[in-house]
């Protein structure tokens, strides 16, 4: 079927199977491949986008469900070609991540998390990437990056504590 | 894993999505799909057409009458968790919202598709049994109503009849200012399904007896279970930890329990005494210390 | 070395990790990633039977649906390959990608679709009519050991791999004199490591150039030798692009029979073929299972605690086939005493094969389970004594001053301080403190534990292990290699020569690099070329890398310096040995007013040919091959080998609470004491050990590839396999030590294993300390809630 999908402010005519979900219209019809499978049932969250600024797993979404919505992927964060966002970069400077699969969907769902709440607790943030799994790091340093990232964006320009 | 096939309609509104739905037998409605896409991603589910209620905007609301809460079926479990009326009208509903599944899935996730999927396990028809709550729906031309021991049928199913659209869920308010709530859940990872789940709300008295009470068991059985013979039991009395103990245990005793996995019968059944338990002693002091606040 | 360590420029400060700027972005490149043109897409059929005959496969109806190009099946597949590659000699037990005439678990490859996407392949994969006679299975290794049981393979005669003993010092004499003797039985259930990016690969065939052009998810010693010898093509013809990032490994990513699958159909069909494994393939069929091993333990010990001799047998479930799995038996024996000076050891390893999912290698390649059963052990030796764990640790302990240590089975371990690391973690953490907090826990009626473990990470790889389980294997080395070429312009190129799944090697290559030269790691590209033009790697297994990736390109390094400064003595007129090297120059040590710059050389080298010495290579190219330290020797006749060259050390202490009613555990404090020698980069130490720790975390408490007694994994998604969620693994305090390794050019040791070594003992020990008032204790992992809750409660009487 026909479908229009606005993603990363740029509006896309596609044609799609019914069944296409989100996440593989992301990635096959878009070319953006930042967007990850992980499980394709909604468990991991390695394929989280935005949806009108709110996390969601583009997994659980079949792409004609999408339409309306302004999606966002980690490309449309990104600020340009080599530029990194104040969370991206916070997530470097920590090195939250290992092997960087699940990152660009823990780093929209801090995007998600710090436009609700730009002051974050521990719980906070916790609780905001508990639907990401991630198996390399533990999160200790994906919840540092998100604490920096949070601070940084508040204007407070100290050293995270460890 | 990829679904299998489908026709997509996306329905203006409920007429057409109940003419949709009556044109094909094997047709369902989605709304947030948090639980029927993975289910299609397994193929564990084919429908043949899905009829996406999603945008009717009739369909999403949170709406007070004389002595009750409605709530569209299509409005979204972020925006009840959010909700000022809820939370003051409806609070174990509040209570109870946080537990479903993740924030990214409550952002997608609607009231009317928890309900109508019948998880046993799930917060919201738990909340619906404990505190009868009705549900609406659209057949064809036709509207109904089915009280919420009469929704839940059993394991995964619903009582609504074939072709219809459920429309919303009603949460009746308890009157008066000394109503506590109780939640409590176990599972292996904080956010996963529970292996039970309990659902207390106590209304106490001017002696700090109990006026009314009402207590809800969710994935303990097929489908969500009120302890209506500790419900009778405690109802006069005061809530002491005693009588609520013998209460809950009498209730539980002939309750046959589901097994699996993660989590044995005995386990439940122990499970289910501890958190019933649990539930009413947080209802209980909730209720207290309103009426302290007051 | 030791003198050297404070001189470190780059190594061992907290500098950022190269690879992270591409993957916040989202510019990684995984194998999902790769985009043919004309590329088709493979769905699996999978057995619905624990064993099974196939009486035959229809594809008429698969091959009418619309976008299918083809079906294969494990008959086709079998005659044109060979089986995939046996670590042990059983010939009859063969191993292929597609299941051939008899299918032996459920998950199961039948047969291969590919169709125009994946989702018309997994619609014909459905039509794809398998007629199955179903067979009699077994499931459980002990089972599997019986004459009468079902046999998983008929022709193999039995369902034993494997059945060898080793005694090690003098263990019936130490049995004999002992005063006291415990044992103990324990069950590591089958878990894995299940990386979210599930298995993928990409095989393009280019009938032209006799080509084979794969791009995997891999982390996989000799992967191109395995393709080539299974699918009878030369080596040369195949190859692996390396430069594809793999999300997630820890040990498991070893789809070799995907691969081969893969290769097989572009090169029948002429098209590139794409087989990215779904969440379910993977669990069930993706041969990516870990562990499953039952442990007997004995143990002699005196009125001290001080342990002096252990028999242990280990039972492994391989499931299936074999593959390497049965190695991760041999593995263990290079610390077999972890890093207690227990002084003989006998050790039976046997491993079975059932009607369950193949297994791979999982981080620790078998040492995780064999850590638990010794620190289990160690506390129920002080359980006996009415002693503190803590104080039989220390009396069994390897002293700083008794280093190098040689181990009754062989090992020399190179270097240690275990008793500081833990004095530091105590240092942190008051001991009598923190029971003092459990004891107050215990009186407000929680169930209360302290957990102790200690654990080693042998480093290095060195696969002698191979040759200790099967004496026709004689390799003797395991090698890795580094490039470095100065271009034209002066700017420096490495290379390593394997792909990477999340350890930061190219930050690595660039950070021994630039200490070596004294130059900026940043302004060194690190590159991958593809296995064609690679030189040896032995891959990043066995937590070799720091110190066989990084002793490379250190070597190279300094190769290099050795290069420059011969043009520059030569240039200068001086004797080589007035020559010093510094940041890339050269002057001369009598007269530092004659130097030569880097650009200088670099105009001697590339166009300068009459300034060079006589005779001497022109350019700035130069490659070292690493053989790894210690290596080279294979074992001797009465089962003694020395296996990996370092030995990193943890020290795990943590305390948990138990909701006594619900059997939910909690853990409320987590300290580690970690010596890995040097650190060459410390945010990626810290990283892979919190999440070596939270990997352990989930094998003690959540995961399992549970089956039902009817033979079908029961937990084969991620709403029943359960990994953890940032809410289980809870803040950890890591306090560094770095004793150096002797063997290392830099000190360092490996230290992507120790987290997953240690914690599962610790949480296992913290959850018997806790039930140790009820009388009870639980010794068969994974501790679940509903597990621990049935205990209790039996325990209490109700």
């Amino acid at each position: 079927m026909r479908i229009e999908l606005t993603v990363n402010g740029k509006k896309h005519a596609l044609e799609v199977e019914e069944r296409t979900t989100l996440l593989d219209c992301l990635r096959d019809h878009l070319g953006l491949k930042g967007t990850h499978a992980g499980c394709e049932h909604g468990v991991c969250g390695a394929c989280t986008v935005l949806c009108d600024g709110a996390a969601v797993r583009s997994c659980l979404m079949f792409a004609p469900q999408a339409e309306g919505f302004a999606v966002t992927t980690i490309e449309g964060v990104t600020p340009g070609p080599g530029e990194l966002s104040p969370i991206q970069d916070a997530f470097c400077e920590t090195h939250g991540m290992q092997c960087g699969y699940c990152t660009p969907a823990m780093i929209l769902t801090a995007h998600a998390l710090l436009a609700d709440n730009p002051e974050p607790t521990r719980e906070e943030i916790v609780e905001a990437i508990s639907g990401n799994i991630c198996r390399c790091t533990g999160y200790a340093q994906i919840v540092e990056a998100i604490a920096l990232a949070a601070e940084r964006m508040r204007g407070a320009n100290r050293a995270v504590e460890r | 894993m990829k679904a299998a096939p489908f026709a997509y309609s996306r329905a203006a509104d409920v007429e057409e999505a109940c003419a949709l739905l009556a044109a094909d037998d094997s047709a369902r409605v989605i709304a947030g799909g948090q639980t029927l896409v993975p289910m299609m991603a397994m193929r564990l589910m084919r429908p043949t057409r899905l009829v996406d209620i999603a945008r009717i905007a009739s369909l999403s609301y949170v709406r007070e009458d004389d002595d009750g809460v409605a709530i569209g079926a299509c409005t979204r479990q972020c925006t009840v968790e959010r909700d000022p009326l809820v939370a003051k009208r409806v609070p174990l509903l509040k209570r109870a919202v946080p537990f479903i599944g993740h924030a990214t899935t409550r952002a997608r996730g609607t009231v009317g598709g928890s309900l109508a999927h019948a998880d046993p396990a799930a917060e919201l028809p738990l909340i619906a049994v404990t505190l009868d709550a009705t549900m609406s729906y659209r057949a064809g031309q036709a509207e109904g109503e089915l009280a919420a021991r009469d929704f839940f049928t059993g394991l995964m199913t619903n009582g609504l009849p074939d072709g219809a659209c459920l429309t919303s869920g009603r949460f009746p308010v308890w009157q008066g200012e000394r109503i506590g709530t109780g939640f409590h859940e176990v599972n292996a990872r904080r956010s996963d399904f529970a292996f039970v789940t309990a659902a207390a709300q106590v209304a106490l008295d001017g002696d700090g007896k109990c006026h009314r009470i009402a207590i809800g068991l969710g994935a303990a059985t097929d489908t969500p279970l009120r302890l209506e013979a500790a419900e009778q039991a405690l109802t006069g009395g005061t809530l002491d930890d005693a009588k609520v103990r013998d209460a809950v245990r009498a209730a539980l005793a002939d309750v046959e329990m589901l097994s699996d996995l993660h989590a044995s019968a005995d386990y439940r059944r122990r499970a289910a005494a501890t958190l019933a338990r649990r539930a009413i002693a947080d209802a209980r002091a909730q209720s207290l210390g309103n009426a302290h606040a007051h | 070395m030791t003198e050297t360590l404070h001189h470190f420029r780059y190594v061992a400060s907290d500098r950022r990790v190269r690879e992270d700027r591409r993957f916040v972005a989202g510019k990684g490149q995984f194998v999902a990633d790769v985009d043919l043109p004309g590329m088709k897409h493979v769905a699996l059929v999978t057995c619905p039977y624990p064993a099974a005959r196939i009486r035959s496969i229809d594809k008429t109806a698969a091959l009418k649906m619309p976008g299918i190009h083809y079906v294969l099946d494990g008959a086709e597949l079998a005659e044109a390959t060979a089986p995939l590659m046996n670590g042990l000699d059983t010939p009859d037990v063969p191993r292929r990608p597609l299941a051939h005439e008899v299918a032996r678990y459920s998950g199961e490859w039948m047969a291969a679709v590919v169709a125009d996407t994946r989702a018309l392949a997994d619609d014909a994969a459905e039509a794809v009519e398998v007629d199955y006679e179903p067979l009699p299975f077994v499931l459980d290794a002990e089972q599997a050991m019986d004459e009468k049981s079902p046999l998983v393979h008929a022709a193999h005669g039995s369902n034993v791999l494997l059945d060898k003993s080793f005694v090690w010092g003098p263990v019936d004499e130490d049995f004999a004199d002992s005063p006291r003797k415990l044992s103990l039985r324990l069950k590591w259930a089958r878990s894995a490591t299940v990386p979210i990016e599930t298995f993928g690969v990409v095989a393009n065939w280019d009938a032209w150039r006799d080509m084979l052009d794969v791009w995997a998810s891999i982390q996989m010693p000799r992967y191109a030798d395995q393709i080539a010898a299974a699918l009878k093509i030369p080596l040369s013809s195949v190859r692996v692009h390396h430069d594809v990032d793999v999300g997630g490994s820890y040990g498991v990513k070893r789809g070799i029979k995907h691969t081969v699958l893969a290769g097989y159909l572009a090169r029948r069909l002429g098209f590139p073929v794409r087989l990215i494994e779904d969440r379910l393939e993977n669990m069930r069929g993706g041969d990516a299972h870990g562990p499953e091993r039952l442990f007997d333990v004995e143990v002699t010990f005196d009125d001290n605690g001080v342990v002096r001799s252990m028999k242990m047998r280990a039972l492994e479930n391989v499931g299936a086939y074999a593959g390497r799995s049965p190695f991760q038996l041999g593995k263990p024996v290079g610390a077999i005493v972890g890093p207690y000076k227990i002084r003989s050891v006998q050790y039976r390893a046997i491993a079975v094969v059932t009607n369950k999912t193949t297994q791979e290698a999982v981080r620790g390649f078998g040492q995780g389970p064999t850590n638990v059963a010794l620190e289990r052990m160690m506390d129920e030796v002080a359980d006996a004594l009415g002693l503190d764990p803590l104080e039989v640790r220390r009396r069994n302990l390897i002293r700083h001053e008794e280093f190098p240590y040689t181990i009754p089975s062989g090992s020399a371990y190179d270097s240690g301080d275990y008793e500081t690391v833990i004095d530091k973690v105590l240092a942190d953490t008051d001991y009598a403190a923190l029971k003092a907090e459990r004891d107050r826990l215990r009186g407000e009626g929680k169930l209360a534990g302290i957990g102790i473990a200690a654990c080693l990470e042998p480093s290095g790889g060195n696969a002698t292990f191979e040759a200790l389980l099967n004496p026709n294997i004689t390799t003797s080395t395991f090698m890795d290699s580094c490039r470095i070429n100065v271009d034209g312009s002066g700017a420096i190129t490495a290379t390593m020569h394997t792909t990477s799944s999340g350890q930061g090697h190219e930050t690595l290559v660039g950070t021994v690099i630039g200490e070596a030269l004294g130059l900026d790691p940043d302004i060194i590209r690190v590159t991958r070329p593809d296995s064609l033009n690679s030189l040896p790697s032995g891959t990043p297994v066995g937590s070799r890398m720091a110190i066989m990736l990084g002793g490379a390109a250190f070597h190279a390094a300094e190769k290099l310096k050795t290069k420059l400064m011969t043009i520059a003595a030569h240039d200068l007129r001086i004797p080589f040995d007035r020559a010093v090297y510094d940041q890339g120059n050269v002057y001369d040590r009598e007269a530092p007013q004659n130097w030569r710059t880097w650009a200088d050389l670099v105009t001697i080298a590339y166009r300068n040919y009459h300034r060079m010495p006589p005779g001497f290579e022109p350019g700035l190219a130069v490659s070292h091959v690493m053989q790894v330290p210690t290596g080279g020797v294979l074992p001797t006749a009465d089962g003694r080998v020395h296996m990996y060259p370092c030995f990193a050390f943890e020290f795990h202490l943590l305390l948990i609470a138990i909701d006594p009613d619900l059997g939910t555990p909690q853990i409320l404090r987590y300290r580690v004491g970690h010596d890995c020698g040097t650190q060459i980069n410390p945010k990626i130490v810290r990283g892979m050990t919190m999440g070596g720790i939270a990997h352990g975390i989930g094998a003690a408490l959540y995961e399992e590839f549970a089956y039902n007694d009817e033979g079908q994994l029961i937990a084969q998604s991620f709403m029943d396999y359960l990994l953890p969620s940032a809410h289980e693994v809870p803040p950890v305090k890591i306090i560094d030590h770095e004793t150096p390794s002797p063997h290392t050019v830099l000190g360092q040791k490996g230290s992507g294993e120790s987290g997953y070594l240690g914690a599962p003992a610790a949480v296992a020990n913290a959850i018997n300390d806790a039930l140790r008032p009820l009388g009870v204790s639980i010794n068969t992992l994974p501790l679940t809630v509903s597990k621990l809750g049935d205990l209790i409660a039996q325990a209490r009487g109700r």
